[in-house]
């Protein structure tokens, strides 16, 4: 890749996504890219580049920014934040809900470990009787296939996820561990661009949203705040990474990552 | 990471395999842990009747006794049910790690490993 293939794919991510993507970390953008080059049928990443900047279409242009958003994902990953969902934050706006569904929404899902880590909790020590609608959504489509298909390798399994739940929860598949059908039922998806007007998903009673923030550039970061501001119901929680700050909402005290909405703060007590 | 290895906690290593006691002994030490190996259950049950280790990194297939069997008779052992017991093995059907949380072991390791999967297997297991 050239100086200027690198800084046409980060102007592209800022653009369309608000990613924060370094054009010096050569290693970084070939090791995303190449993949999507190979599948793309190019020689190399360069070619793909040049096609991308030649043909000016879409969908290449979408695989190059979805190839460099963030990846990162792990079953259980900050597991206290997890349980403090289940065992504290859930039963509260179910007592607030008296009978109404509660919407969930984990808005980066990656390959699908952190909504269906969410589930198994949820199936685990989730509040008894209440009615919850689960939504996940990453703005890559690839990984997004991924997570519905719910079959992880074994390298996957092994990171964050106990041998009692994979016992519990996976069923064995010809390429790995497959997600029991109860749980991958249990999860509607969506492919969703975090910068772009969110209202059309309709409100929240939870937003999980974590380690996404930091990827983002500053004027992104602000509008994606906002956004999963605007989402969330009344008395609803945002849930970012421990040591993510959200400026404007409400933080609870014992609850590293927890936001309310500003406007209800008897919520965060 | 506990430098003094008087507060470090001991890891029995059982592996018929040289090369991944070695690889395990490597992560395990850099992770604090005090270790020591056997080659079989057979040397095993010697070893924990010396000293009941806090940690039991245990193969299943090995000579002399497999690790199954070396883990009906530990728990059975004065001390026995003490050591967490992670089974490392290159069974990786569901029904063989079920049968073996079933025997007793806290968790299952599916071979091969890096440092990062035992690092949260021993996390998961409550000794790190």
């Amino acid at each position: 890749m050239t100086p200027q293939d690198r800084a046409l794919i980060a102007r592209l991510c800022a653009e369309r996504a608000g990613l924060k993507v370094d054009p010096d970390k050569a290693y970084l953008l070939e090791n995303r890219l190449g993949p999507v080059a190979r599948r793309e049928g190019f020689a190399s990443v360069h070619d793909f580049v040049c096609a991308v900047r030649d043909r000016d279409e879409e969908r290449l242009i979408w695989a190059a920014v979805e190839a460099m958003s963030p990846a990162e994902s792990a079953f259980f990953r900050e597991a206290q934040s997890l349980g403090c969902i289940v065992a504290e934050v859930l039963p509260e706006l179910a007592r607030r809900r008296d009978g109404g569904a509660l919407r969930l929404w984990v808005a980066a899902c990656g390959a699908g470990q952190e909504v269906y880590s969410l589930a198994m909790a949820l199936e685990e020590a989730g509040p008894a009787g209440v009615r919850l609608e689960i939504f996940a959504s990453d703005l890559c489509e690839r990984r997004l296939e991924k997570a519905q298909a719910g079959v992880y390798s074994q390298f996957e399994v092994q990171r964050g996820l106990s041998a009692h739940r994979l016992v519990e929860h996976f069923e064995m598949a010809d390429e790995g561990f497959a997600i029991s059908p109860r749980l991958r039922q249990q999860v509607r998806w969506r492919r969703v661009n975090l910068v772009e007007d969110l209202t059309r998903l309709g409100r929240f009673d939870l937003v999980v949203c974590r380690h996404q923030l930091g990827h983002l550039t500053d004027e992104a970061r602000a509008r994606v705040l906002a956004n999963l501001q605007g989402v969330l119901a009344p008395g609803g929680w945002l849930v970012l990474g421990g040591d993510e700050a959200a400026p404007g909402l409400a933080t609870a005290n014992d609850r590293p990552g927890f936001f309310s909405r500003a406007a209800d703060s008897r919520a965060a007590a | 990471m506990p430098e003094d290895t008087a507060d470090a906690k001991l890891c029995l290593l059982v592996d018929d395999s040289r090369v991944v006691r070695k690889v395990a002994r490597r992560i395990l030490e850099d992770l604090g842990f005090e270790v020591a190996e056997a080659g079989d259950g057979g040397e095993a049950m010697a070893w924990v009747r010396t000293a009941m280790p806090d940690v039991i990194l245990l193969d299943w297939h090995m000579p002399v006794m497999n690790g199954l069997e070396f883990l009906r008779r530990l728990r059975k052992e004065p001390g026995g049910e003490r050591p967490r017991v992670l089974f490392c093995s290159v069974e990786s059907d569901l029904d063989r790690i079920r049968e073996a949380l079933e025997v007793g072991a806290c968790e299952y390791i599916m071979k091969p490993f890096d440092g990062d999967i035992l690092a949260s297997k021993l996390a998961l297991a409550g000794v790190l």
